[in-house]
Formats: C-alpha cells, sequence, structure tokens
C-alpha cells in the first residue's frame, strides 16, 4: 500500500497543453500513471500526449466522462486558486498544486474551502509525490525511487531528490514520497501527512525533511511522540547556518526572531525521539539503526 | 523574488489612502526641505516636530536616527546629523518629518499571515513601543491574539473584542476602523505583515479644548513578492539605495541570492538543496560566500549570469556547483557555467557535482572545459574538496 496515490488513481492534469504540464504529464504517463484526463478551457475535444490523453475544457466535464479522482495543476499562478477551486467543485478528493508564486492571501480562503468540503490539496509550491512502481504526481523524477516500506514527507523540492536517491542508493525502499512545498499557506502540513503514513500497514518507517521557518516541524514532532511513538523516524533540517532575517527562497524559510530556528526544531525532533542526521547521506543508516532493513 | 519591505513613508502612504488616521509628514533629503517643512508644521502651530531616518533596519531610535526639535533652526541641524549617518551599515538619505505629538498612551497592533493557522492574524498589546519578539517571549499572554475569518475577514465584534480588550472603550469607533483598516490593507496591498508600533492616543487642542484621538505614529508593511504583479505601483516602492547592488542583480535574473560572509561561492538549484549545501560547507570547516538558488529549469544564460555574480565577490576562493536535475537540466547548467568560465578574468577553482537529468551530458561538455573544473560524485565529496581548494587558496 501507499498514501494519496496508487496504480488505481485516475489523475487528471490541468493546464497538460501549456508547456510545463505538458511535458511533466508525459513524464508521468512514462512513470505508468494512469492519467485518464487533462483539462484547458478552450481546448475540450482535443488530445495530449501523441493521442494518450483526451482534453475537457472544464474539470467537471473530465470527471463527468472519466471518472477522475485526483488532479494535478500546472497552471499559472494567476488562475492557479480558480484551478484549485474548479477541482474541487467537480468532485475531485486529493489535488496536488505545484504551480509556484501564488500570492499567499489567494490561498487563505481556498485552503478553507478545501477543508470545508472534506478534500484534500497538497502544496501549492510542492513537487508533488511519487508511489514508487505504481504511480508519479508532479515533478520529482521517477528514475530516483525505489519500491519500499519509508514514507518520506519534505518541504522542500531537490533537496527530497537528494534524500530519497541517498535512500535508494541505500536499498532503502519508499512506500510514498511526498513534497508538501514551501509556501507559507498551503493544503498539506507535515502532521497530515504523518496521519496517513501512521494508517498506512506498508509504511514501516519516515524520513521528514524540513527547514528554518514556522512552526510545521515542533508540531510533527509533538504528533509523532503522541500518536506514533513506535514508528522509526529520522529527520533533517536545512538552514541550520542561514542567517536570521534572510528569507532563503522559501517563502517559508526564515528565521525570524527566536522563532523557526533550526536549533529550536532539531531539539523538538530529538525530544520526540526522532534522530536527525547532520547531512542528507547519513540519513540511510539512521534508518537501518533504528529498525529499518534494506531490501 | 524577495518580498519589497516599505519605508516608513511610502507604509504611511499606503494606509492613509485606506482612510485611517495617519498623522501628517513629509519627506525631506536635504536639511534645507526638513528645515522647509518644519517651519511649515511650526507656523502651522506644532510645538515640536519629529525627525526620522527613513531607512529598513530597526532600532533607529537607539542609533540616534530619531530627534524632536524645537524650531526650524533646530530641525535644519538634526536633519543634517541624520542624514548621511550610518545606521548598523545603511547610510541614511531621507528624513520624515512631523509634526511632534503629545503622546498619552503607546499600544502595539498589527496584522500577520499566521501560517500555522492559515489566517490573516490581529496582534495587539496595551503595551507599545516594544519589540513584540521580546513581548512574545517574555509575556506572551500581554499579546491580544484574533484571527479574520477565511472569507468574511475581520468581523466587527472582533475588532471591538480587540478593541476593549487593549483598553481603548473610550476610543471604540476609531480603534474598530483601525482594526478593520489594518486587515483590508494588508488584503487590498497584498502585505504579509501591516505593523502599527506605536498606535497611540494623542492629545491635541480642538475647537473645544485638547481632544484624545487614535493615530499611527510609525508604521511598517512588507509585501508578498508573489503578488507583486497585480500591484504596478508597489515594485517602485522598493528601496534599492538599501539594498546589495548583487541582490538587485539576482532579482532580474530572476535568481534567489544572498551574499554572505565566507569564501566558498555556492551555486544549487532549489532552495532546500542550497541552504542544505551551506550547512555542509560549514559542517566541513568552510564558509559559504553566498546563499544562491538558480530554480527550476535555468537555462545556460541564468547560469552564466549566475556565475558572474558569485564571482563579483572578491572574497571568494573557490565554488562549489551543486545540482540536482530534475526540472533543471544538467547539461544546460554544464553549458552556462562553461560559457561563464570563458569569459571571467580571475582563476577561482570550481568543483562541480551535476546528478539527476543529462548529468551524463554535463559531464562530456566539462570534461574538456579546463584543468580548474574538479567533478565530484556526492554532495558531501564535492563539499569535502570545495572547503580544500578555499583553504589552500587562502
Amino acid at each position: 500500500m501507499s498514501i494519496l496515490i496508487d496504480k488505481h488513481t485516475r489523475l487528471l492534469v490541468q493546464g497538460i497543453t501549456g508547456r510545463e504540464g505538458g511535458f511533466h504529464a508525459g513524464q508521468m504517463l512514462a512513470y505508468g500513471t494512469n492519467i485518464v484526463a487533462g483539462v484547458t478551457p478552450g481546448k475540450g475535444g482535443q488530445t495530449a500526449l501523441d493521442g494518450a490523453v483526451p482534453v475537457f475544457d472544464t474539470c467537471a466535464g473530465a470527471v463527468g466522462a472519466t471518472g477522475a479522482d485526483t488532479s494535478v495543476i500546472f497552471v499559472p499562478a494567476f488562475a492557479a486558486p480558480d484551478a484549485i477551486m474548479e477541482s474541487l467543485d467537480a468532485g475531485i478528493r486529493t489535488i496536488f498544486a505545484i504551480t509556484e508564486h501564488i500570492p499567499a492571501l489567494d490561498m487563505i480562503a481556498v485552503v478553507a474551502e478545501v477543508e470545508a468540503r472534506g478534500a484534500r490539496l497538497v502544496g501549492p509550491n510542492c513537487p508533488g509525490a511519487t508511489t514508487p512502481g505504481e504511480a508519479k504526481v508532479g515533478i520529482i523524477p521517477g528514475s530516483i525511487h525505489r519500491p519500499g516500506r519509508v514514507g518520506l514527507v519534505s518541504r522542500s523540492g531537490t533537496l527530497t531528490y537528494e534524500v530519497v536517491q541517498a535512500m535508494t542508493d541505500a536499498r532503502i525502499g519508499q512506500s510514498t514520497c511526498v513534497g508538501i512545498g514551501g509556501d507559507p499557506i498551503n493544503g498539506s502540513n507535515f502532521i497530515d501527512m504523518l496521519e496517513l503514513f501512521a494508517a498506512d500497514p506498508d509504511t514501516e518507517g519516515v524520513v521528514l525533511i524540513g527547514e528554518i521557518g514556522g512552526g510545521a516541524e515542533e508540531a510533527a514532532a509533538e504528533w509523532k511522540r503522541a500518536n506514533m511513538p513506535d514508528t522509526p523516524m529520522v529527520a533533517f533540517i536545512a538552514g541550520r547556518t542561514a542567517p536570521p532575517g534572510r528569507r532563503m527562497g522559501h517563502a517559508g524559510a526564515i528565521i525570524s526572531g527566536s522563532g523557526g530556528t533550526a536549533e529550536a526544531k532539531i531539539s523538538a525532533l530529538e525530544g520526540a525521539g526522532i534522530r536527525v542526521a547532520a547531512s542528507p547521506t547519513q540519513i540511510p543508516q539512521m534508518l537501518i539503526e533504528a529498525g529499518i532493513a534494506p531490501d | 523574488m524577495s518580498p519589497v519591505k516599505l519605508q516608513e513613508f511610502h507604509a504611511k502612504t499606503l494606509l492613509s489612502r485606506a482612510g485611517l488616521p495617519v498623522p501628517p509628514y513629509a519627506v525631506a533629503s536635504t536639511p534645507q526641505q526638513a528645515r522647509a517643512q518644519a517651519t511649515a508644521y511650526l507656523e502651522d502651530g506644532a510645538a515640536a516636530v519629529v525627525v526620522k531616518a527613513q531607512v529598513l533596519v530597526g532600532g533607529r531610535g537607539k542609533a540616534g536616527g530619531v530627534k524632536l526639535a524645537r524650531t526650524a533652526d533646530e530641525a535644519e541641524a538634526v536633519a543634517d546629523a541624520i542624514l548621511g549617518m550610518d545606521i548598523k551599515g545603511i547610510t541614511v538619505r531621507r528624513v520624515l518629518v512631523a509634526p511632534g505629538a503629545e503622546i498619552v498612551r503607546e499600544l502595539y497592533l498589527a496584522a500577520v499571515l499566521d501560517r500555522g493557522r492559515q489566517r490573516i492574524l490581529l496582534m495587539g498589546s496595551a503595551e507599545g513601543g516594544v519589540e513584540i519578539e521580546t513581548l512574545a517571549v517574555e509575556d506572551p499572554a500581554a499579546i491580544i491574539r484574533v484571527h479574520a475569518h477565511p472569507h468574511l475577514g475581520l468581523q466587527p465584534f472582533q475588532a471591538r473584542e480587540m478593541a476593549f480588550r487593549l483598553g481603548l472603550g473610550d476610543h471604540l469607533k476609531q480603534a474598530v476602523d483601525i482594526c478593520s483598516g489594518l486587515v483590508r490593507v494588508m488584503l487590498e496591498e497584498d502585505a504579509d505583515l501591516v505593523e502599527i508600533n506605536p498606535l497611540a492616543i494623542v492629545r491635541e487642542d480642538g475647537p473645544d479644548g485638547p481632544a484624545e484621538t487614535l493615530q499611527l505614529l510609525d508604521a511598517k508593511i512588507t509585501l508578498d513578492d508573489s503578488a507583486l504583479g497585480r500591484h504596478p505601483g508597489h515594485e517602485q516602492m522598493r528601496d534599492l539605495d538599501e539594498e546589495d547592488p548583487a541582490d538587485i542583480e539576482a532579482r532580474a535574473a530572476g535568481l534567489s541570492f544572498i551574499r554572505l560572509d565566507g569564501d566558498i561561492g555556492c551555486m544549487v538549484n532549489g532552495a532546500g538543496l542550497a541552504m542544505t549545501t551551506m550547512d555542509l560547507v560549514k559542517r566541513a570547516g568552510g564558509e559559504p560566500a553566498n546563499f544562491l538558488d538558480i530554480g527550476g529549469g535555468a537555462r545556460s544564460d541564468k547560469v552564466a549570469q549566475a556565475m558572474r555574480l558569485i564571482l563579483s565577490d572578491p572574497s571568494v576562493r573557490a565554488i562549489l556547483v551543486n545540482i540536482f536535475g530534475g526540472i533543471a537540466r544538467g547539461d544546460e547548467v554544464a553549458r552556462g557555467l562553461v560559457e561563464a568560465r570563458s569569459r571571467q578574468t580571475r582563476s577561482v577553482p570550481m568543483v562541480v557535482r551535476i546528478v539527476g537529468t543529462n548529468a551524463d551530458i554535463a559531464a562530456e561538455i566539462l570534461k574538456d572545459a579546463g584543468d580548474d573544473i574538479v567533478s565530484a560524485e556526492s554532495l558531501d565529496e564535492a563539499v569535502a574538496k570545495a572547503v580544500e581548494l578555499a583553504g589552500s587558496a587562502a
């Protein structure tokens, strides 16, 4: 098993005829993801990816014709909140928003509405998720994965790839890897993903990749202590040496005043019995020490 | 991209445009201008004027950047002293001149983005003039917090609650207008932060004798850079004088760059990986010269521009390139490195690690590019080599 996506996922790609959307839809399809539809307003009736995927004008049309249950959004920032709402309204239950640079305040009402309707949003500004060997939704390179039993949740993109590659090199496979994104207002946090991993019988251990800024890692540590005390868990925090007051790329990654420092996060994680690696390359060994066997 | 921090006078422009009670102010860049403005306020009945340095760093007052003046001569003299003053490395180029206020009481009020709760948070404290972050640590109960509704915004009952809890029952209507106004300004201007410190009860002589009103004496606004595209006027409010020229160049090129004090220039794709690379450099005994995220899908010309930025820092003794290709293609990065290499005037050893998409083509390109390009397989190896090269170049 896995979380969020698997071989039964029926994926709708919003923005499939765009440059980014088209390229990554091709990559997802090549990985074996079950892409059932694309949506680009005005291009309904066409096909994408060399005839492999029908394109619809609206999400409702796509869902009605194909039974899509999951969507991934590649539309530009100004149109992305609306794309999320359209997807939600069409009955999609799991939405991945890859788009970056969506104004933060635009996301407040969208996130609240997703929650009110009991759906799930991952992102925005996230790399998506991969369930190795089954499905890949988003932009994570498929080649770095290995099927297995360790779940991974991260606030970063390329840093995630680095960690996944290190795990795969050490023959530690992944159940699902998911990037929740670096924006200040986003749909899913660490705890949302930990809840799913905790309920997944095939996830035996978890890797959490955090970074400076905010208090999400501390909250995740507290949740882990209370709810999955026996699950082996290894964490990594980026930005140990970042200077306070300077934003490091992600809108979320800033140390302000006494809040959001790597020290506070590491201490909270270690206090909850989570091993914290000083380098991504230490993660596989730490997982093994925590009881995860390579396969 | 980086958020736009507004100078006090720009923040006050946005707040007064929204109808909030901002006392009169003027901006001067010469002592003579300050004198003329002070004269006008003094002739208009002000007992004194305040002259305030316009810089984006905190602690202006302690640094001597805020002074009272009772005469035009005095105003000119203090403006002369403040203009050109160095406050935490920033040269003061402008001062704000405003009539002095008779302050009865100071409070703190701010609208911020609460990431944990995913709402706009209105924070107030009956104690003004304090550092809110210090107060949050020392006396968190002294901060009153109200979250705006995600669809309906800050509702009047919430504004009233804040007003009563701040002890502003005697100024209820004005306090409610200000609370609602801060949230409205935040939404209308796409701000991350709208902070009033202090919000003050000010005593003024009116036609019926002395009267007390609430006024926004100081203001700080930070704008969301993701929303700049829909506010055509905002980019002009960015104070380029206070930025490192390298930051300005980086922003124009679409790079995320922060200059640091070390000697190892870093070029990485992705913010998390860029921070991690810096952390590992430091852990290996080196000092990063910068944070630089070239972003996803960077083309060769952007890479070349990033390399020029790194080399513009004379303290850089070694360069570490760490690329995990996904959207970014290894060959594009390699081509950019070679292009930059062909134009650079100073020789700096470079360690290159490119993995992921098209890493094999990148390796071919770099093989013939020169002896001073060292390749590395793993991240740890790349970091160790860069630290060693910087050390031997020192």
